[in-house]
């Protein structure tokens, strides 16, 4: 039943036009940062570039030693990922399969624990790290990024665990297997989809978190690419195209990312969030 | 039937050495530093040395602190700009691309605008907030459009009467693709032929909307609206990427109020009871929204 009338392209109108308004910043960072800087006071940032400049880049690149963020970003990013879908296997595995005790009471606390706000652990945090000499490392903050991402990790496997097939458990346990065999041979690979998305997601929020990495990765060498966008926000770069392209280096590795994996992010996280 | 209970038990009691690394974890990493930080709210203490135990003294403070009452003010623009305005633009989005687009153009148009929508979502704030501040700085690109169209520009993170708006737009610009997202999964439960049978009853668009998307929808929303809130209450980077709470306070909110008692003027007793309190008022509003819930779904 389609219909031909004006009403389809006005509504399509509107969406493009939204989606347009939506894509504005990003398109505007991409133009902006290949320019070079006559050419933006000639013609202004709406213009498309006359001239092709990667000085900006290139500056910024080498200005705040890019490559070494990307690669802090990724191993901190990389293995929150994995460890935290490994210890929300490991902890949902106990609380919705192994049914133990108190477990009702030990997702109510985790629960909690996902609201208490940052803030109320970042300078205790601070200070246990510096205490034990774990201040300003990465695997501080990889630990730390694990155990957030697992809370909310294990909140949601264990209820997606709590209705596993109860026969497959017992076929497999008539067969002779332990429970660390039935875990990794049974439980693990019918979950392999739903963990994949999560390590996704897990991913993509230890990527682009800030207050924690702010506070527990002081020096220049350590930092991620979310802070190091964050303190360069704080300096203020006057010239406009280093500045597009500043934003544009900063959000390129999401963009990749998301291309990658769009289509995992846009299904949303909603297995067992929503009853 | 004891044989059987027996094992159980003994079973669960191993279960338990899958809990223990988790656990561990969680007291270190959340429990202990939670409790450390409301231990502090109690104390005076400068980050260094003794803390000293000055009872209710910083909540008494806090009380009568002109800069904590507007950042729990913020707030409220906060969640206007987080869930309430992203949760109704992107209902209609949904509706939209699920009753409209898809059947219309196909589920290829409907995907493709969801993935645009969606993108700002899960870009770096920080990154983002470089972006923004770009445009709308008083040079920036914004005031050039606006005076190409004779408009006249402002200083929109620097102006203490714009500020607050200016990043409660950014804001929405960021959030509309996460309860979209959230929204059109939601609606793929939902039997398109229901949308077909009400059309041929002669429902239109406005009572699809509200007669069908919204009630299938429920949960979503409830969902969509305690997890955006929350958000709210927490809001930090974007605050301390555009505009460091300035100008004159106008964008301070809890969160950055904490960090610069933390970490720029150390008072650090000071700061552990902002954050202390905007704990309380989380977890309260989250377990009340829990509430609500589940009586909802007893009632039912």
């Amino acid at each position: 039943m389609k219909k031909t009338g004006l009403t389809r392209w006005v509504v399509l109108g509107l969406l493009v036009g939204l989606l347009a308004l939506m894509l504005a910043p990003i398109a505007l960072a991409v133009i902006n940062a290949v320019k070079t800087a006559a050419d933006y006071a000639a013609r202004g940032p709406m213009a498309l570039p006359r001239s092709f400049d990667l000085s900006g880049l290139r500056d910024f690149w080498s200005h705040v030693n890019f490559p070494l963020k990307l690669w802090n970003s990724l191993l901190l990013s990389g293995c929150a990922a994995v460890f935290g879908v490994l210890l929300s296997l490991l902890n949902a595995y106990a609380i919705g399969i192994g049914r133990v005790r108190a477990g009702r009471g030990i997702l109510v606390l985790i629960l909690m624990g996902i609201m208490i706000p940052q803030e109320s652990l970042v300078y205790p945090l601070y200070y246990l790290t510096k205490s034990v000499g774990l201040f300003d490392s990465l695997w501080s903050v990889i630990i730390i990024f694990t155990v957030l991402q697992a809370a909310f990790g294990t909140y949601l496997l264990a209820s997606v665990l709590s209705e596993f097939p109860r026969e497959l458990l017992e076929a497999a346990r008539v067969d002779g297997a332990n429970r660390w065999q039935i875990l990794w041979q049974v439980v693990f690979p019918i979950l392999r989809p739903t963990l994949a998305v999560l390590a996704t997601f897990f991913f993509i929020w230890t990527w682009n978190e800030f207050l924690l990495p702010l506070v527990l990765l002081a020096s220049n060498d350590h930092q991620t690419i979310s802070v190091a966008m964050g303190v360069l926000s704080g300096q203020y770069v006057s010239d406009p195209t280093t500045t597009a392209a500043a934003a544009l280096l900063g959000i390129l590795p999401t963009l990749i990312f998301f291309l990658i994996f769009q289509r995992t992010l846009t299904r949303g996280i909603t297995v067992g969030a929503v009853k | 039937m004891a044989a059987i209970s027996q094992s159980r038990r003994t079973g669960s009691a191993v279960y338990w050495l899958y809990l223990m690394p988790g656990l561990i974890g969680f007291v270190l990493v959340v429990g202990l530093p939670f409790a450390m930080n409301v231990a502090i709210s109690f104390t005076k203490w400068r980050g260094i040395g003794m803390p000293s135990f000055v009872g209710l003294a910083n909540y008494d403070r806090l009380l009568g602190d002109a800069a904590f009452w507007s950042s729990m003010q913020h707030t409220l623009f906060f969640v206007v700009a987080m869930a309430v305005i992203p949760t109704i633009l992107s209902l209609i989005l949904a509706a939209t691309l699920f009753d409209y687009v898809a059947t219309q153009f196909g589920q290829g148009w409907s995907s493709f605008f969801r993935a645009g929508y969606y993108l700002p979502q899960i870009l770096p704030v920080s990154a983002a907030g470089v972006l923004w501040s770009w445009i709308l700085n008083p040079h920036g690109v914004l005031n050039l459009v606006l005076r190409g169209l004779g408009l006249e520009g402002s200083n929109w993170l620097g102006d203490p009467s714009y500020a607050i708006y200016a990043v409660m737009g950014v804001m929405v610009w960021i959030q509309i693709g996460y309860s979209l997202v959230v929204f059109m999964s939601g609606l793929g439960r939902v039997d398109p032929s229901l949308y077909e049978a009400a059309r041929l009853d002669g429902a239109g668009a406005p009572q699809r909307f509200w007669y069908i998307t919204i009630p299938m929808l429920r949960p979503e929303i409830a969902v969509i609206a305690l997890t955006t809130t929350i958000a709210a209450l927490k809001v930090f980077a974007p605050v301390f990427v555009l505009t460091n709470g300035g100008p004159d306070n106008s964008t301070i909110v809890p969160s950055y109020f904490s960090y610069t008692h933390f970490f720029a003027t150390v008072r650090v007793g000071y700061g552990a009871a902002i954050s202390t309190a905007q704990t309380a008022i989380t977890i309260l509003l989250g377990l009340m929204f829990l509430r609500l819930q589940t009586r909802k779904g007893d009632a039912r």
